[in-house]
C-alpha cells in the first residue's frame, strides 16, 4: 500500500515558525490565502503587500514575492504594483490598527476607484504589535491599553464597520466578512477569499474580505476563551456574510 | 529633433515621456499642476498610465508598488505636497528603489504661497523624511536643463536603486522656453533581478526597508551609505562662471537665482569688476571641492537664494577658512532682479557688507 499525503503545508506557505502567540488566527487566515493561491495557480504571479502590524512580517511566511509598506498605504502600494502590471496578482493583508485607522483613505479610494487587487483586512478588536491598544474597531466598554475603563463611545464613537462602508460605495466590487473562530466559519471563510482571488484573476473587481479573527495576548483571554469572546461579543456587532457582490446592480 | 517653445512644466511632463517613464501618479498642486494635465492627455499615447491619487501620501506610495513591480515612475508635486511624500520617500530610500521626484518648490513654511521659492534645500538634501538617507538632487536653472535632468533622473535613479530628486523653482515650472529632446533619450533600463514580479523558479524577492535585527539594519545602513559614498565620488556637477579666474567676490547660486546672478555678473564684468559664479548642479551631492577650490581664488563670497538662507551653510562648511562669506536672500515669492544682486555684489566690494548680509545671524553668545 503506498502512503498518501492528503494534509500538507500549502505550497504558498513558508516552513518558517511564525512569531504570532498562541491561539491567535493569523496562522489559519494565512493558511486560507496559500490555498486558494494554489488551488488558483497564482502563486508564481502573485505579489503580497504586508502591512504595519502583526503581521509585518508575513512575508517570511508566504511562498512568493512580498513588498513591505508604510502603515496603512498598502492599498496605495497595491494600486501602483497592479496599475505598472495587470497580469500579476496583487493582495494586501492589512490588520485593523493598518487598514481601519492609518490607512482609511488609501483603502476607501483604491476600493471606489475599482482597483482590481484584493485585500485581507484581519480585524481584531485591538492593536496587537504595540501591546493592546484601542483601535477604531474596538468593541464598546473594551478594555486596552489605552482606554482602561474601556471604549467609551461617547468620547471615541462606535467601532468601524468596514466591510458595510466599503458595501456603500457604487463602483462595483466584491466584499464579504467571514470569521475563523469555529471550523464551519474556517470552511466558509475559504470560500469567501478563494472568491475574492477568482474575481481578481478574472479581472473582474476590487475584493475585501475582512475575517474576525482572535488577540488572545492582548485581550486577557485563552485561546478559548477568545473564540467564545469572537462569537459572543464581535458577532452580533460585526454581522457575517456578503455586502457587495459585483453582480449587484450598480 | 527641432526646438519647440514649451511651457516648463509640460516640458518636464515630456522629458519623463522621452526617457522611457510610462507610469505617472500625482495629486494636483501649484505651481506645477500642469505636469499632470499634459500627462494625463500623453499618456495615453505611449499605453503609459496616468492616475490622479487621492493624496501626495498616496501618490508617492504608488510609486513604491509601482517601481517594486519592476517599472520606471516618477511624480511632480511642489512644497506641501513633498512634505507628504517625505514619508514613503524615507521608505524608499531604505528599500533602494528606483524612482523619480520632481519639486517645483514654492514659499513655505505652511501653505506659504504659490509663487517661486528655493526654500526646500534643506529638505531636498538633508533628509526630508526620517532617518540616515539622502536623495540624490538635481537643480535646473532652464526649462531646457529641467528637461535634461529630468531624463538623466531616471538613469541615476536606476543605477543607484535610489531615488533622485529634480529640485525646481516655481520659475522653471511656469516660464516658457525653447527646449530640444535629445533624438536617443530612452536609455536601456537595467536588468532588474530585485523586482517583485511573481516568484517563477527563483526565491522569494522581498521589497523592504524592515530589519529587526540591529545587524541587519546597520548592514542596510551602511550599503546605503556605500552608495552615497560613490554618488558623492561620481555624481558631483556644478558650472564654474568666470569661477576658474582670480576674483574679487565670488557669488554662489543655483536654479533660477544663478540666471539672475549672471545677468548681474555680465554687466558687472562689462564695468570691469571681477566676479564669478560657482552654479552647483547636484545639490546633494554638493559640489564641496569646487566650491573650496574656488573659494580660494576669491575675496570673497556671496551666495544668494530664494531662501533665509539654506545652501549658505554647506557653502561656509566647503569654504576655506579666512574668506567671508555674505549672504542675500529674497523670500515669499518675490524675485530679484539683476541690479538688486549687482548691488549686492557691490555692497561686498566696498566692504558694507555685513558677513551673512540680509538675514545675517547673531553670533552665538560666548
Amino acid at each position: 500500500m503506498t502512503a498518501a499525503t492528503i494534509f500538507g503545508t500549502p505550497e504558498s506557505l513558508t516552513d518558517r515558525v511564525t512569531h504570532y502567540c498562541p491561539g491567535c488566527t493569523h496562522g489559519i487566515i494565512h493558511r486560507l490565502v496559500a490555498e486558494s493561491l494554489d488551488e488558483l495557480g497564482l502563486r508564481e504571479t502573485t505579489v503580497g503587500i504586508a502591512p504595519v502590524g502583526c503581521a509585518v512580517l508575513a512575508y517570511h511566511y508566504f511562498a512568493c514575492d512580498f513588498q513591505e509598506a508604510p502603515h496603512g498605504r498598502a492599498p496605495a502600494l497595491a494600486t501602483g504594483a497592479k496599475r505598472a502590471r495587470p497580469d500579476l496578482t496583487v493582495f494586501t493583508y492589512q490588520g485593523d490598527g493598518d487598514l481601519a485607522s492609518i490607512g482609511t483613505a488609501e483603502l476607501i479610494h483604491a476600493a471606489n476607484r475599482g482597483e482590481k487587487f484584493t485585500i485581507i483586512f484581519v480585524n481584531n478588536a485591538i492593536y496587537g504589535m504595540t501591546g493592546g491598544q484601542m483601535a477604531p474597531t474596538t468593541m464598546p466598554g473594551q478594555v486596552t491599553s489605552t482606554s482602561p475603563a474601556g471604549r467609551d463611545v461617547d468620547q471615541v464613537g462606535y467601532p468601524l464597520r468596514v466591510a458595510e462602508l466599503i458595501a456603500t460605495l457604487r463602483t462595483p466590487s466584491y466584499v464579504e466578512r467571514v470569521s475563523v473562530h469555529t471550523p464551519h466559519h474556517i470552511i466558509n471563510a475559504k470560500r469567501a477569499v478563494r472568491q475574492a482571488f477568482e474575481y481578481q484573476k478574472a479581472g473582474r473587481c476590487f475584493s475585501l474580505v475582512e475575517v474576525l479573527s482572535t488577540c488572545p495576548t492582548n485581550w486577557g483571554l485563552t485561546p478559548l476563551e477568545s473564540l467564545k469572546w469572537v462569537e459572543e461579543t464581535m458577532l452580533p456587532y460585526y454581522p457575517l456574510g456578503l455586502k457587495k457582490s459585483p453582480d449587484d446592480e450598480v | 529633433m527641432a526646438k519647440k517653445l514649451m511651457k516648463g512644466n509640460e516640458a518636464i511632463g515630456e522629458a519623463a515621456v522621452q526617457a522611457g517613464c510610462r507610469h505617472y501618479f500625482a495629486y494636483p498642486i501649484t505651481p506645477q499642476t500642469e505636469v499632470a494635465e499634459y500627462l494625463v492627455r500623453r499618456m495615453p499615447e505611449v499605453d503609459g498610465v496616468f492616475l490622479q491619487a487621492e493624496s501626495e501620501v498616496a501618490a508617492s506610495n504608488m510609486l513604491f508598488g509601482a517601481s517594486a513591480a519592476g517599472v520606471r515612475t516618477f511624480t511632480s508635486s511642489s512644497s506641501p505636497g513633498i512634505s507628504l511624500m517625505a514619508e514613503s520617500i524615507s521608505y524608499i530610500a531604505g528599500a533602494q528603489l528606483p524612482v523619480v521626484y520632481v519639486n517645483i518648490m514654492r514659499g513655505g513654511p505652511g501653505l506659504g504661497g504659490i509663487l517661486p521659492a528655493q526654500s526646500d534645500y534643506f529638505q531636498a538634501t538633508k533628509g526630508g523624511g526620517h532617518g540616515d538617507y539622502h536623495l540624490l538632487v538635481l537643480a535646473p536653472s532652464t526649462v531646457q536643463e529641467a528637461v535634461d535632468h529630468v531624463i538623466l533622473a531616471f538613469e541615476l535613479a536606476e543605477k543607484y536603486r535610489n531615488p533622485v530628486m529634480v529640485l525646481g523653482d516655481g520659475m522653471i515650472g511656469q516660464m516658457m522656453e525653447p527646449v530640444q529632446f535629445p533624438a536617443e533619450a530612452v536609455t536601456e533600463p537595467p536588468d532588474r533581478p530585485w523586482a517583485t514580479v511573481g516568484m517563477k523558479n527563483r526565491p522569494q524577492n522581498l521589497i523592504r526597508s524592515l530589519f529587526l535585527n540591529a545587524d541587519e539594519l546597520e548592514a542596510n545602513n551602511l550599503e546605503l551609505r556605500a552608495k552615497y559614498d560613490l554618488m558623492e565620488r561620481d555624481e558631483v556637477r556644478f558650472e564654474f562662471y568666470h569661477a576658474d579666474e582670480e576674483m574679487d567676490v565670488m557669488v554662489v547660486a543655483y536654479g533660477t537665482m544663478a540666471r539672475i546672478a549672471k545677468t548681474a555678473i555680465d554687466a558687472l564684468r562689462a564695468d570691469g569688476v571681477k566676479v564669478g559664479l560657482v552654479r552647483p548642479i547636484s545639490l546633494y551631492p554638493f559640489p564641496k571641492r569646487a566650491v573650496r577650490e574656488a573659494a580660494g581664488r576669491a575675496k570673497a563670497v556671496l551666495v544668494v537664494e530664494l531662501s533665509t538662507g539654506q545652501m549658505v551653510e554647506d557653502v561656509e562648511w566647503a569654504a576655506p577658512e579666512g574668506v567671508p562669506i555674505h549672504f542675500f536672500g529674497k523670500v515669499g515669492g518675490n524675485i530679484p532682479p539683476p541690479e538688486d544682486i549687482s548691488e549686492e555684489i557691490s555692497k561686498v566690494l566696498g566692504g558694507k557688507a555685513t558677513p551673512r548680509g540680509l538675514y545675517g545671524r547673531v553670533e552665538e553668545a560666548s
